[in-house]
């Protein structure tokens, strides 16, 4: 009665078949990733030291440090950030929180879509007319950071929305029955259960920044300067930049240096990911409802 | 009813209609509900009684697609008048909900919530505080329970608990009136029976209407009991007496389990 029939037998081996397909997809998924990080760390290594970290190049780029470029990716992102977070978390309340299901707020969801899908080469033109040139903020920190901030604010709003509808609507019924206005409601409720999201989504979004290549080329990102930034006026060395250059513009370089740069970027970028992912895992724990 | 009877009324409403679009939900409904007694509201699903509860403290415009006329006065105040301010019908007129719905922060925070909204945030000392949280956790019998836990998230009690923490924390303001959306359908016959206990010690106190699905418990648990059905009152008077000696065949028919 509970044997094995011969259809079973066909349906078991279709399963394990597609089990296999499936599974090898994936690991076909991670084989670039670790691929990419086995070249980097085999490559580049080797000149991975504290001098490499903690000077400026020198011979003409060819050898020496990137502690410039390290330093300029820190400004680049932090105002970047300054920008970004406090405009796209505003914008994303107001769209959760306060807008009604109209034209308006329709538009502006459409807006939003367009913008992320904006070629980043179109964003750093913009950059150039809107803040180099119109603003007259010239080739600085400042328009990079600024150009790199639009950029980014379509996924600081995406993200913030999500954590904010992720909060139940009944805490805001009880908030809005008891008297308490809209703004009262997301200042004691709605934000504190939502802010470990949007700060996973903003240090998501650092590492999107820190590679970014295009957006900063033209509007603040110098090619070569042996000095350090000292104002946000100041146009400055980036990793992202530095790591095209000596990989393509400057003759003789030997060949771990791009790996080298290369390396400490990504590895910016893991430890800033594994960092989200540590917050979201912890606030989780204490979330409860 | 006579003049006397009137001004003891807290609740009165004078040909109250109510559409949720094209849809017709109350038909000319006219009560008057007495002042610090429990008034239960029954009925079978669909006949109102929800959405008259809902139009109390003026939540159904939330959806936007409501439309209402005629009047609801509370202490002989119409809350649909342009001069009201929504916001202080929502501080009169609290509300407790089928699900317990406790805000994701500690039990004191919970009692104060209200408190502090409606307040200037200098205004009350700790001290003071304190005060408020003993007082509202004593009215609804929770303060033996959770004194010694005030700081843990409202969250982590037994549903009952949180029922009666969502009571109390409508209390520091000093609502006229509480509305009761089926307060204990979520709740097991032990927590429905202490809930229906606590409901009793805050008569007279408050005004209380409770709609309920519940016959055993409008009987049990209410002064007066309101028959709707179809968006229509059938028959509004003492609880005891719509029970033993209904007026209406329709409403013999539904408490005696006929429909509905």
């Amino acid at each position: 009665m509970f044997e094995i029939s011969a259809l079973n037998q066909r349906n078991k081996k279709v399963e394990r078949l597609f089990r296999t397909l499936f599974l090898m997809m994936v690991l076909l998924l991670v084989l670039p990733v670790i691929v990419i990080l086995a070249t980097l760390i085999i490559k580049g290594g080797p000149i991975i030291s504290f001098e490499f970290l903690f000077t400026s190049p020198t011979d003409g780029m060819t050898a020496g440090g990137i502690l410039p470029a390290l330093i300029g990716t820190v400004w680049l992102v932090s105002v970047a950030l300054l920008v970004s977070v406090p405009l796209g978390v505003a914008a994303a309340v107001y769209l959760n929180e306060y807008a009604g299901n109209n034209w308006f707020t329709r538009v502006i969801n459409l807006a939003i879509i367009n913008l992320a899908g904006v070629p980043s080469i179109v964003h750093a033109l913009f950059g150039v007319g809107a803040f180099v040139i119109f603003f007259k903020f010239g080739t600085s920190i400042l328009a990079a950071s600024l150009t790199l901030a639009i950029m980014t604010l379509p996924v600081v709003i995406v993200a913030t929305r999500e954590s904010l509808a992720a909060v139940p609507m009944a805490f805001r019924e009880a908030c809005w029955n008891m008297g308490a206005t809209r703004w009262q409601t997301i200042r004691r409720v709605v934000l504190p259960n939502a802010v470990s999201g949007i700060l996973t989504g903003v240090i998501l979004e650092v590492s999107r920044t820190a590679g970014e290549t295009a957006p900063i080329m033209f509007t603040g990102a110098a090619f070569f300067l042996p000095y350090l930034p000292e104002s946000i006026f100041d146009q400055t060395m980036a990793l992202s930049l530095h790591l095209f250059v000596v990989s393509t513009q400057v003759p003789g370089v030997p060949e771990a240096l791009p790996y080298g740069v290369a390396l400490v970027l990504v590895t910016m970028v893991l430890i800033m990911n594994s960092l989200s992912i540590a917050f979201r895992v912890y606030l989780r724990g204490k979330k409860k409802w | 009813m006579s003049k006397h009877q009137e001004l003891n009324c807290a609740i009165q409403t004078e040909g109250l209609n109510l559409w949720y679009g094209t849809f017709q939900a109350l038909f000319d409904v006219n009560l008057n509900i007495r002042n610090g007694r429990i008034t239960s509201l029954i009925g079978p699903s669909g006949c109102g009684k929800s959405t008259f509860l809902r139009s109390v403290n003026r939540i159904n415009e939330r959806l936007g697609y409501v439309r209402i006329n005629g009047s609801i006065k509370v202490h002989e105040q119409n809350i649909y008048a342009p001069s009201v301010e929504l916001l202080q019908v929502r501080k009169q007129v609290g509300m407790v909900f089928q699900r317990p719905n406790p805000l994701p922060l500690p039990i004191r925070d919970n009692v104060l919530f209200g408190h502090r909204i409606h307040n200037r945030a200098e205004s009350s000392s700790r001290a003071e505080e304190d005060e408020i949280v003993e007082q509202a956790l004593r009215q609804v019998l929770l303060w033996d329970k959770v004194k010694d836990k005030l700081k843990r998230k409202a969250t982590e009690l037994s549903l009952e608990e949180q029922q009666k923490l969502c009571i109390a924390r409508l209390l520091p303001v000093k609502p006229r009136v509480l509305l009761m959306d089926e307060p204990c359908s979520a709740l097991d016959p032990k927590g429905t029976e202490a809930v229906e206990e606590l409901i009793w010690e805050l008569s007279g106190q408050y005004t209380i209407l409770i709609v309920t699905h519940n016959m055993a418990q409008a009987r049990r648990a209410s002064e007066e009991c309101i028959f709707m059905l179809m968006g229509k009152v059938v028959e509004h008077g003492a609880t005891d007496e719509l029970f033993l000696a209904p007026r209406e065949q329709q409403t013999a028919d539904y408490i005696e389990g006929r429909f509905g």
